[in-house]
Parts: C-alpha cells; sequence; structure tokens
C-alpha cells in the first residue's frame, strides 16, 4: 500500500509524488502525532480509504466511548 | 438517576426473583437450578445445589414435605413437579457427596442446643461452622429426633448414617441421655443452662411436656411465646423452634431445618449485638413476585415411577425435570431483538445505566446499549412490573448529552438529516391560498414528504378540497429525531418555531401525516387540537378511487409504535381498509403490542444489525403484504424485502409497478424529494417564485456507488461540496493509475474524501469515504 501510494498519488497543484510526514490528528480534545504521507512541499495530507476505514475509525470509536 | 429512583426501577424487573418453588421452600432451595441438572443428566450437580442448603441431603430427600409444591406453576396447568422424587434421585445417583466446610476460626462463646432431631442438628451445624464453641443435650441414646421413628423403607437408616457423618467433621460436644427443662425432677434446668451458656436454642420437638415447666412466658393458646420472625423467647439468650414450635398436627420436616438456620442466624446476632429484626424478610418461605407466561404450555401428566419403592429411574427423572418450565420471566426480552441482543434482562440492564452515567474515567461500556433501543415501549407493555427501559436509555441519552459524552457519530446525520427539514430549504407555512386564515392546518411531517412527496401533495389538495374554511399548510419536523437523541436543546428550538409558525396561522387545528409527529404534538401541546390524518379521513371520507381502484388486497396491519396507545386511529386504518374492500389480517402483536420496524429511536442509526433484526423479526411474522401507515416503517420493510404498502399508495393508486416492493429513496433523494415538494407546491399552489435549485455540479453515480454513499450516509451534498472545494482551490490529488481526482473537504463534524473523474456532463465518483479525525496539520 505504502509504495502504492508514493507510486501513482502526487499532489494536483505541486506535481510531485507523496512523501511520509509528521501529521497531528485531533478528535475530541485529544491530538496524536502520526506519521502519513503528504505533499512534502505544500503539506496537503492525504488519507487512504483503509486508513480512514480501518485504525482512523477504531480510533474514533474508542475515544467516542472514553 | 438516583440510587433510589435506580431501586425502585430494579425492583420494577420482578427476572431475579426466585420461582416459586424456591421462594416457598422455608431454606429456599435452588429447584430450578436443580431440575435444570437433571435435564442434563448432571446428578452431581443437582445434589450440590441441594447441600448447599439443607445439611442432610439424604434425609430431606426422603422426607420433605415439599411445601414447594403448591407455589410450582405447573400445577395451573396440570400437576406440580414431583421435587422430593427428583431429590431422591439426585441423592441416589451421585456417588460423591460432599460439602466442603471452611470453619471459622474458634469464638469464645458457647451455645447450648436442647434437642438432637432435625432442627436443633441444623442449628448445630450452623452455629459450629461460624466457630462457635456448640454442646448439644439430647434425652434419647441416639441423635435425629423424631427421624428415628420413620420405617426403613421410607428412610433407610443409612442415609441418617451417612447425613450425619458431618457431625463428626465439626466440633460439636453432643451429650445423650440428658433431660432438660425446669421441672423440679430435671437432671439439669433450663435456667441454669441458660445461665450458663451465651445462648440456647430449644428444640425437643414434640415431646408431651407442659409447656409451664420450661419457666419461658406463654402465648395466648398456652404455647410457649415465640417470635415469628426471630425464634426468640421471653428470655433474651433463649431460642425455640422446630416440632416444638410447630406443635404435632403440623410438623414440617423442612420448617424443622429451616427453624435450626433461623435461629443459629439470630443466635449469632444476638451474640453480636446487632439486631434481631432487620432485613429477615426472605428468611423462612414467602411468595415471589415472578412472573412466568403459562400461555401455550401443553398439559402433560406428572411422571409416576415403574416401581414405586425404588422411585425414578434416570430416564423416569429426566422426563420428569423436563416438565419443569424452568420459571422465569424474560417477557420483554422475548418480544424485543435489541432486550435479546445484549444477552440480559432489564434489571441488569438499569444497573449497567446507572454505572455508565457515573463514570469518570474509563470506557463507557453501555453507551451502545443505551443508544440502540428503539423507544418504542413495547416492553413496558409486556412487563409485570411496567418497566420502560425506553425511558431509562433516553434519559441516560440525555445526560450524556448534557455532560457532553454523547458519541457524535450515533446520530449526527439523523440530526443534520432534521436540520435539512427545519431549514428554509424543506420548512414552510402558509394559509390555503385565498384565505386570510385557516381554521385547519395539515402538517405531514418530513419522512412522508420524503418517501412519498406525491401522495402529500395529494392530501393537500384532497383536503382543500373537503374542508372549506381554509386549509394551511407546514412543511417541516416535528423535531423528534433531537428528542430521541437526548438533544434536549435542540428540542425545544425546534417545538418553539413549530409553535411559533402555528401561532401566526391563527393556531387552527392540526392534521398531521405522521404518527410519530402525532405522538410528538400530543404530548408536547396537550390544548392543541390536533388530530391525525386517519381519523380525519374515517369521518371526512376517502377520496374517489377514480374508475380503475385497484384489485382487493390480503394485507397485514403493521401498527407504528407511535400509535402503540391511539386505539381510535388504529381503529381508522382497519375502517379505511375495509372501505376500499381489502382484506385485512392481523399479526399477532398489534395494536398496544405492535413492535417497532427498527427506526424508532433513531436505532437504525445507532445499531444497524439489531435494527435488521427488528426488520427482518417482523417481516416473518406474515407472508403477506404489511399494511403501513408511517413512512419509515413501509421504507424499513421494503429496504429488507418485506413487500409493504403505505396506506396513502391504496388511497392514492397510481400506475406505477410493484408500489409494495420498490424500495423507498435513498439519503440524498429524500432531502431532494423534501425541497422539490416544497418549491413545487410553492410554484404550483401558491403561484410564488421559488428559489431555484443552487446546485450546478451534476454527479454521475453507478449503482454500486450509490450503494456504498447509502450504507456510508454521504449525502449527493457533501460529495458535491467537496469537488466543488477542489475544482475551486486545486487542492486535490491525483491518481496516476486511472487519472482520477481524489479530494477532501470539511464542511462540519465529518471529512469526507471523494474519488472521482471530471466528465464532459458532470462528474463521475468512483468511490467516497469519510472520517471524524481531524487533521490538525503538520
Amino acid at each position: 500500500m505504502d509504495k502504492q501510494v508514493q507510486n501513482i498519488i502526487i499532489c494536483n497543484t505541486c506535481d510531485i509524488p507523496l512523501a511520509l510526514g509528521k501529521v497531528t490528528l485531533a478528535y475530541l480534545g485529544n491530538e496524536f502525532p502520526v506519521e502519513l504521507y503528504k505533499c512534502p512541499q505544500c503539506g496537503l495530507v492525504y488519507i487512504p480509504e483503509e486508513l480512514a476505514k480501518g485504525k482512523m475509525d477504531q480510533v474514533e470509536k474508542a475515544l467516542e466511548d472514553k | 438517576m438516583e440510587q433510589k429512583v435506580l431501586k425502585e426501577r430494579e425492583q420494577q424487573c420482578v427476572q431475579e426473583q426466585p420461582p416459586g418453588c424456591t421462594a416457598a421452600c422455608p431454606v429456599h432451595v435452588d429447584v430450578r437450578g436443580m431440575v435444570a441438572a437433571i435435564q442434563k443428566e448432571d446428578y452431581k450437580a443437582g445434589v450440590q445445589l441441594l447441600y448447599k442448603m439443607v445439611p442432610f441431603p439424604r434425609i430431606i430427600s426422603r422426607i420433605c414435605d415439599q411445601p414447594c409444591q403448591q407455589a410450582c406453576k405447573r400445577q395451573e396447568i396440570d400437576e406440580s413437579i414431583a421435587v422430593n422424587e427428583l431429590e431422591k434421585s439426585c441423592v441416589d445417583n451421585s456417588n460423591e457427596l460432599i460439602l466442603n466446610i471452611t470453619p471459622m476460626p474458634p469464638k469464645d462463646k458457647t451455645i447450648a442446643i436442647i434437642g438432637a432431631g432435625l432442627s436443633g442438628l441444623t442449628a448445630a451445624v450452623e452455629l459450629g461452622k461460624k466457630g462457635y464453641h456448640v454442646v448439644i443435650f439430647e434425652a434419647k441414646k441416639l441423635v435425629g429426633g423424631s427421624i428415628r421413628n420413620i420405617p426403613e423403607h421410607q428412610l433407610p437408616r443409612q442415609n441418617i448414617a451417612d447425613d450425619f457423618a458431618i457431625l463428626k467433621r465439626i466440633p460439636l460436644e453432643i451429650n445423650l441421655h440428658v433431660i432438660v427443662n425446669n421441672h423440679k425432677d430435671a437432671r439439669t434446668s433450663l435456667d441454669h443452662i441458660s445461665a450458663t451458656f451465651d445462648a440456647v436454642y430449644l428444640a425437643t420437638g414434640c415431646i408431651e411436656t407442659n409447656p409451664h415447666d420450661w419457666g419461658l412466658a406463654l402465648d395466648v393458646g398456652g404455647g410457649i411465646a415465640i417470635h415469628p420472625v426471630t425464634l426468640a423467647t421471653s428470655v433474651p439468650n433463649i431460642f425455640a423452634g422446630g416440632s416444638l414450635y410447630l406443635g404435632p398436627d403440623h410438623k414440617s420436616p423442612i420448617t424443622s431445618i429451616s427453624h435450626g438456620k433461623i435461629a443459629a442466624n439470630s443466635i449469632d446476632r444476638f451474640l453480636q449485638n446487632a439486631s434481631l429484626t432487620a432485613s429477615r424478610e426472605k428468611e423462612g418461605a414467602f411468595t415471589s413476585l415472578l412472573y412466568t407466561n403459562i400461555a401455550g404450555v401443553e398439559p402433560q401428566r406428572r411422571v409416576r415411577s415403574a416401581d414405586p419403592n425404588k422411585g425414578y429411574t434416570t430416564e423416569e427423572a429426566v422426563k420428569e425435570a423436563k416438565r419443569c418450565l424452568l420459571c422465569e420471566c424474560l417477557e420483554c426480552v422475548k418480544v424485543c431483538e435489541y432486550l435479546a441482543h445484549f444477552h440480559a434482562y432489564p434489571k441488569r440492564y438499569v444497573r449497567e445505566v446507572y454505572n455508565n452515567s457515573s463514570i469518570v474515567m474509563g470506557v463507557h461500556h453501555a453507551n451502545k446499549m443505551i443508544n440502540a433501543c428503539n423507544l418504542c415501549g413495547l416492553c413496558e407493555q409486556v412487563c409485570p412490573g411496567n418497566l420502560n427501559m425506553g425511558e431509562i436509555c433516553q434519559e441516560a441519552r440525555r445526560i450524556m448529552v448534557k455532560k457532553g459524552k454523547m458519541p457524535p457519530r450515533v446520530h449526527d446525520f439523523a440530526l443534520r438529516d432534521m436540520q435539512f427539514s427545519t431549514s428554509e430549504k424543506f420548512a414552510f407555512s402558509r394559509h390555503q391560498p385565498g384565505f386570510a386564515s385557516s381554521s385547519t392546518v395539515f402538517f405531514p411531517g418530513c419522512q412522508l414528504s420524503a418517501s412519498s412527496p406525491e401522495h402529500v401533495k395529494s392530501m393537500y389538495q384532497f383536503l382543500c378540497k373537503k374542508i372549506t374554511d381554509g386549509v394551511g399548510l407546514m412543511l417541516g419536523c416535528c423535531g423528534v429525531p433531537a428528542d430521541w437523541a437526548g438533544q434536549e436543546n435542540l428540542f425545544k428550538e425546534t417545538s418553539k418555531a413549530i409553535e411559533d409558525n402555528w401561532r401566526k396561522l391563527g393556531s387552527p387545528r392540526v392534521i398531521t401525516g405522521c404518527p410519530t409527529c402525532y405522538s410528538v404534538f400530543k404530548r408536547e401541546w396537550p390544548s392543541m387540537d390536533v388530530e391525525s390524518i386517519w381519523t380525519v379521513l374515517d369521518k371526512i371520507g376517502l377520496p374517489d378511487q377514480g374508475e380503475e381502484p385497484l384489485a382487493p388486497l390480503k394485507l397485514v396491519v403493521h401498527d407504528a409504535c407511535t400509535t402503540r396507545h391511539e386505539a381510535a386511529l388504529q381503529q381508522s386504518i382497519r375502517k379505511i381498509l375495509h372501505t376500499l374492500g381489502h382484506q385485512v389480517e392481523e399479526l399477532e402483536n398489534s395494536n398496544e403490542f405492535t413492535e417497532c420496524c427498527g427506526y424508532g429511536g433513531l436505532m437504525l442509526f445507532a445499531n444497524k444489525e439489531i435494527a435488521h433484526k427488528m426488520i427482518k423479526k417482523r417481516s416473518q411474522q406474515s407472508e403477506n403484504d404489511f399494511l403501513t401507515y408511517c413512512a419509515m416503517c413501509r421504507d424499513n420493510f421494503a429496504s429488507q424485502g418485506k413487500q409493504s404498502y403505505h396506506l396513502l399508495d391504496l388511497i392514492f393508486p397510481t400506475r406505477q409497478q410493484d408500489v409494495a416492493g420498490k424500495k423507498g429513496p435513498g439519503y440524498s433523494e429524500r432531502q431532494e424529494n423534501r425541497a422539490r415538494l416544497k418549491r413545487t407546491l410553492q410554484k404550483e399552489v401558491w403561484g410564488e417564485l421559488a428559489d431555484k435549485e443552487q446546485c450546478n455540479v451534476t454527479l454521475i453515480i453507478s449503482e454500486n456507488v450509490r450503494q456504498t454513499l447509502e450504507e456510508l450516509m454521504i449525502l449527493d451534498s457533501d460529495i458535491i461540496a467537496v469537488i466543488s472545494q477542489a475544482e475551486h482551490t486545486g487542492n486535490k490529488f491525483k491518481n496516476m493509475e486511472n487519472n482520477s481526482y481524489i479530494a477532501s473537504f470539511k464542511p462540519a463534524s465529518v471529512t469526507y474524501w471523494v474519488e472521482y473523474s471530471p466528465q464532459e456532463d458532470g462528474f463521475l465518483v468512483h468511490n467516497a469515504y469519510s472520517h471524524r479525525l481531524e487533521i490538525k496539520g503538520s
């Protein structure tokens, strides 16, 4: 998957491939630093479907029941 | 919920009450548990349950007088369960019968037991286990008392010997051939024993002694005055019970054993200076409040043993055990998929709800359960204690919202959908054209307008024709999603807007098109003259069916759960169907016992799995097509393949094929339908210039993608917002593999992602997904 993102997804504005970089995700008053693919130039963050429906969904649900 | 309220509610649920047999047994043997063990041929487990309550199981299994029989539910159908025979089977079929005794550290108090019958020996065992120094005085040469008079074939001496082996495992001092009383001939006087020992249990049985001789106060009948609950006598450290108390005509081995236990408890309390009387209601026999439904239970005679002298064979025991109803209530759980889903019953659920709201730090495990309830009220209807889980869940939701602990995802979509309906996009309020006032206003509701906008239009026109003094129209939402979600403020706000609009129209009579709106209006504005469209139609007559009326149908009525207590409304539905010439059949659970379609309480949003179970269960109750009168009921059943009509489909028949099988509109289409209904009516009825559709983005969505969008509750408007933003700013990714774009947008709390390709005539949507975690930046 990771390689796929690097190879096939590019930032439309900057026209360059994405690279892993630090991103902060936040939900219900909680913040966590994570590494996600984003444009190395403009910083636009890409969230793939698997991440949104998988890990992110789990984290959301866990935080909602806290 | 306060502790006191919690307790009250817990008490409303009788599921944890013991079965009648156990309550009627003075020592509360778990008969149900024992019989269930026999059903599984686990005699060892059965006998252990007997041993837990009775120190002499081999004896009692032969001679119990079985007060449990009188309370056996089976008696109301045929004959009570042969409990004592089954106890005998347990004893006879268990090789090992060992009671684990862990004596407590020795105490420095000594207790005298006068009389070594079942009662005295039970008290001795109980007190000995507690570590008291127990001294038994028995007049005869053997312990056992009157059981020694029972013939061998009824009570084998080996059973006595085996049971009394326990007396050697507890440090007891047994003095035989000692006659105690206060008579001058007595070798040992009660006064002396009472003065020497810390406490005394007098259990001499039915010996022929003049009660005067004990020197204790007497009751009006001339017997020793004994407190019925504590077994205390007039002398504070002397307690008395067993046959001495029961008398020769009321002898009962199991009550004697019970007295031994009660006396031991009283002596323990007395020696610890504790209250003798507090919390003793459940000692001895009592009446259970457990309810068990016996409807439909087939009569079945008690199993007779082939050889009465030997008792049941194992086959006979199992057969008799299987007659037992294993009494329990679960009336609500039986009718509700939601209550069954969480594998318990309201008493437990109430406690879980209470605990959930008390958590400060940690996981709120009951959130899922609280939010899944459809608030339909069927539990209250079938509950012998009238406990309503819906009220409890709704209250818990309000608290969660107030505390900011309501998981946002649960109701977010439904509330946004409601806000759409209360916004300018749908909300609308007018007098009938040509009228300066309204005698009546029609409030079709948001879901009927979404599912069947054409019926709303037809019905409004029909009402205008029939009611001649001005029929206004109010489009909007009654606010029930906010109410169901526990959003009190939003609900109040919505109610206020409705009330304001209604007053502006001159506070006319209200006719609702949706049964839920009707229930909300009735509850919120008791003084409002509100009527359901169905009772109105029943009175004013139906629209002309035209030249080609529908062929008669065979239908079963599914009553909407919000009309549970609206008998007149439900009656109108049947009358209308009759007038239309259709054949009506009733579901087993209809009218006040109707079941929810899975939409109530926003169940469909909170827990799709349970909602689908509900729909499936209800759908299977009849093979005939359903007739509903709530748009959500209709669409929910149709969504899972159940042929269903809305009553308006029959009142305003169209040439459309397969009306009953047609799936309802999706979420996006529902909003479009509402908006279009408003625009159409504005233009066609009022001749007003309606706001134009503002969207100039055309989406091309395949069936597969449409299904994904429905499942994820992503609206076309969300997708348009993402694409518009991406196309406007250029902030998007390019997928080099298929030359599509991927972009995201966060209009409020949810971030939507769309993969799309621009086409000549619009945007082809390949995929969409969403998340709630917010990307804060790098």
